[in-house]
């Protein structure tokens, strides 16, 4: 037996030692427990929208019912699953560590947000309990604030306190990254990751706060009867979609660069070869933060914006889908004759690269204004975000979180266990969602409770798919729960991965370094051919 | 990759920051004057009719540009000299810069409720 | 370890001086999406003072130019006062500092107390949004006592974000007095001092904007 020394896991036990951390890493396995928690709550909204479009006729629940089910899943899924996800976790761990300091440049704000993000979990939750908000994630105006009989104000609140949370997270990873670099760790030395969050944050600080006012202003509204959204009080309800957009367009970006952020090094990693492209992978990052900002009118091309505005922002769209095209093609630049490791972090990246290309070129179908005038409204777009945010997005969190577990916790999680998991949430992602672009296209209205009979197949085919989808992120709870007490133990770099995280012990001690790191190379600083005894042999459990 | 260091290259390259430069007492009591005269200034100016210009088809309200001008002199006034910006990093001058772009873009907005009608049937 | 016998250097900072570059960095990217924040009021305002122009007008005529006028010299007063409190701390005179902020406070107690009165006349003129507002104090009904209620609404939810900001602010400054009247701050930690001050500073810059927006509608 070894002997147990202090990492930051024992260093301090005891409910306060973790609910007043300071530690970064506590305060992300915080975030993970709770996004887990989220992420389940989701996921069973998602249950019962699928279960209802098994059948053409609204026989499980009553359209109000199934109204409240795809917006609670949408509420839950976006502020209190996507939008935290990687950065809260993965992000708050590791940024610290790769750019060789102790701790975020604010710990106590740090924690402040997680309980931030628990207290607008805590209102949305007593929303749901108390009948659900049935407006859509999306709370246009004036049913939210005028007609929706339902429990519009706490989710709202709730939204606008966790968006808090989001800005602090943001405000704590630009200080960071611009001040607590470790010597020697100049901008175009850093990880891939880092960068992504970077314009991550950039984004969470400068788009957040106007989706706050406006939930703000939906609640005064509604208390009030104001008129500020409500055409029959002089009110405009296209106003409130701007100022909406304005901030949830952004929001996807919030959503995706993380995830692009932890391709980047999984790509390097498990092809142990350096990645190709590096800056202008970094410039994309910041050129997707930027371009985001521009787009956010392609959500109303029908909803009376003026036709010069729709045909402006549906120009900017399809310039928007550049940058990630360039990180696309910097990804497979890296794969070819790249030394491939198949273990589930690399079967998450291939699934990645294929299923966030499908889905953004999707995207540009969305942004013909032409084309979209059809399908707007319909599963077309719920298949399109769908691609990016589960096929993109959610593959890029489970793939970061095998990777950096061992990392994280000190165990090795079951490879072979990973890799099938890995294949049912490919194939079970798949079979739900491409059906969607189908009836999609055939012409589903999104939303609707009860569809015409001759979409039934591709519903059924499609809440198979979930089924099989859902059991493909449940088996990694139970093995990652069952890692942290019966894995093997694990060794410092298990991929022979090159990067800070990986020169520090698993699990790190509190302070992360022993003494503070001078930084000397390039990021995945890889020899130009690497052939030595582990060569394509996986590190497993 | 592990040596301990006293003080790192990079601390050396610090830009100079907002206490490095003192404010001379002076510069504070101009500003504060100069304030006062722009309040004084756009106050007089409400009660002064200055038109409305018509450019580009629509109809420009100088009023509400003159008061817009004024507020934004003053507010630069205490941008640069009461919140240091002047004396400040070029990273804190890109961020005051970037959030008035940002404000902008937002205000953008604007422009789809002056462009309707520009393109496609009347009112869209 | 780095040493951690600096009074006020927190553990994972290296230095003063990271330490300094840090919380000001920080303090201006809360201040940048403070800016958003208001934004999306302003764009409300801006797009409905385009459409109703002269209901606003109508409206703006009902408030207290003097009064406005007045609480913006007290603001912009109680900013220079805020520079000098910040110039005092970064040579190090205590005394000065602290009559500097207690000045600080006391201009934007007044400014609060000016913005009491402001309100409650419009309470009494039934000019608050909400089921107890009517026209009639302006002389209208209908949609365009509607439209004014739009008025009203954007006044106090932005006048009223604008003072809330300052009564959050008042406490801090009190605490940065108190600190600063126990002799906690020096020449070279001074950062509190500055970092109200930044904040302080941008609340007087919403006012500037506010006041000629809200008050001088001509």
């Amino acid at each position: 037996m070894e002997a147990t020394s202090l990492t930051y896991l024992n260093n301090g036990h005891g409910a306060a030692s973790w609910l007043l951390t300071r530690d970064h890493k506590r305060i992300a396995l915080l975030y993970l427990i709770s996004i887990t928690a989220f992420f389940v709550i989701g996921g069973f909204f998602a249950m019962m929208v699928r279960l209802e479009l098994l059948t053409p006729a609204g026989d499980l629940m009553s359209s109000e019912t199934y109204n409240k089910m795809f917006t609670m899943h949408g509420v839950v899924m976006v502020f209190f699953f996507l939008i935290p996800s990687i950065p809260a976790t993965l992000g708050n761990f590791l940024i610290p560590i790769m750019i060789g300091t102790k701790d975020l440049a604010f710990p106590r704000i740090n924690l402040l947000s997680w309980y931030i993000y628990i207290l607008g979990g805590a209102f949305t939750l007593v929303s749901a309990l108390s009948g659900g908000v049935d407006t859509g994630w999306t709370f246009y105006t004036p049913y939210s604030t005028a007609a929706a009989n339902s429990h519009v104000m706490t989710a709202a609140l709730g939204v606008f306190i966790t968006g808090f949370s989001s800005i602090l997270t943001g405000l704590n990873f630009i200080v960071t990254i611009h001040r607590m670099r470790a010597p020697g760790m100049t901008w175009f030395r850093l990880p891939l990751f880092v960068w992504a969050h970077y314009a991550t944050s950039l984004i969470m600080i400068l788009g957040t706060p106007v989706i706050a006012i406006t939930v703000l202003m939906v609640a005064a509204e509604r208390a009030l009867h104001l008129g500020i959204f409500d055409p029959a009080l002089g009110g405009d309800p296209v106003l409130f979609q701007h100022l909406f957009w304005f901030y949830s367009h952004p929001a996807v970006y919030i959503m995706i660069l993380p995830a692009m952020g932890v391709i980047s090094e999984l790509v390097t990693a498990m092809t142990r070869k350096r990645i190709f492209g590096y800056e202008f992978i970094a410039a994309s990052s910041l050129l997707i933060a930027v371009f985001g900002f521009l787009v956010w009118g392609h959500h109303m091309f029908v909803s009376g914006q003026s036709t010069y505005a729709g045909f402006i922002f549906s120009a900017l769209s399809f310039l928007v889908a550049i940058p990630s095209a360039i990180k696309v093609f910097n990804w497979m630049a890296t794969l070819y004759k790249g030394s491939v490791s198949w273990d589930a972090p690399m079967l998450y990246t291939l699934g990645f690269i294929g299923l966030f290309t499908i889905g953004g070129l999707t995207g540009l179908f969305c942004a013909s204004l032409g084309l979209d005038l059809h399908i707007t409204d319909t599963y077309f777009i719920v298949a399109h975000f769908h691609y990016i945010m589960v096929g993109g997005s959610i593959m890029a969190y489970m793939g970061g979180l095998h990777f950096w577990w061992p990392k994280i916790t000190g165990k090795l999680y079951p490879e072979w266990w990973a890799r099938v998991s890995a294949a049912l949430v490919f194939v079970g992602f798949n079979l739900t969602f491409f059906p969607q672009f189908i009836v999609g296209y055939l012409g589903m209205p999104r939303r609707y409770h009860a569809y015409p009979p001759e979409f039934q197949v591709w519903n059924v085919l499609s809440s198979a798919g979930a089924s099989i989808l859902g059991v493909g992120y449940l088996i990694p709870m139970f093995y990652f729960a069952w890692s942290m007490r019966y894995g093997k133990d694990a060794p410092a770099n298990p991929w022979k991965a090159k990067g800070l995280e990986w020169e520090i012990e698993s699990p790190p001690i509190t302070e992360n370094f022993l003494t503070q790191p001078i930084v000397t190379e390039e990021a995945y600083a890889y020899a130009a051919k690497e052939h030595g005894p582990d060569h394509g042999k996986p590190v497993t459990a | 990759m592990t040596d301990f260091v006293d003080s790192s290259p990079a601390a050396a390259h610090r830009e100079p920051e907002p206490h490095d430069h003192v404010v001379p007492l002076p510069v504070y009591y101009a500003v504060f004057a100069a304030l006062m005269v722009l309040t004084f200034v756009t106050v007089q100016a409400a009660h002064v009719d200055l038109g409305h210009p018509v450019v580009l088809g629509t109809k420009i309200p100088m009023n509400v540009i003159a008061a817009l001008l004024i507020a934004f002199t003053k507010a630069s006034l205490v941008v640069l000299f009461f919140m240091h910006v002047k004396y400040s990093a070029r990273l804190i001058q890109l961020i005051v810069l970037g959030s008035l772009v940002w404000l902008a873009l937002l205000l953008a907005t604007l422009g789809d409720y002056a462009s309707r009608g520009w393109l496609g049937n009347p009112g869209t | 370890m780095s040493a951690h016998a600096t009074p006020g250097l927190q553990h994972h900072f290296r230095d003063h001086a990271q330490q300094k570059s840090a919380v000001g960095l920080g303090m201006w990217v809360f201040i940048a999406q403070e800016v958003m924040f208001f934004g999306g009021l302003f764009l409300t305002y801006a797009v409905y003072r385009s459409q109703y122009a002269d209901v606003f007008a109508l409206a703006s005529h009902h408030l207290n130019t003097q009064l406005g006028a007045a609480n913006t010299v007290v603001l912009i007063l109680s900013s220079l006062t805020m520079a000098l409190a910040v110039h005092a701390a970064a040579l190090g005179k205590k005394q000065q500092t602290v009559l500097f902020l207690v000045l600080t406070l006391v201009l934007g107690g007044v400014f609060l107390g000016v913005k009491v009165v402001e309100y409650m006349e419009k309470f009494e003129h039934h000019l608050v949004p909400g089921p107890h507002f009517s026209g009639h104090a302006l002389g209208l009904e209908g949609d365009r006592a509607g439209q004014a209620q739009i008025y009203f609404s954007l006044y106090f939810a932005m006048t009223g974000l604008h003072a809330l900001h300052m009564i959050i602010g008042v406490p801090i400054i009190l605490w940065i007095a108190w600190r600063a009247h126990a002799g906690e701050f020096r020449a070279d930690y001074n950062s509190p001092v500055e970092l109200v001050g930044l904040y302080w500073h941008f609340v007087d810059i919403i006012w500037i904007f506010l006041f000629p927006l809200l008050y001088l509608i001509s």
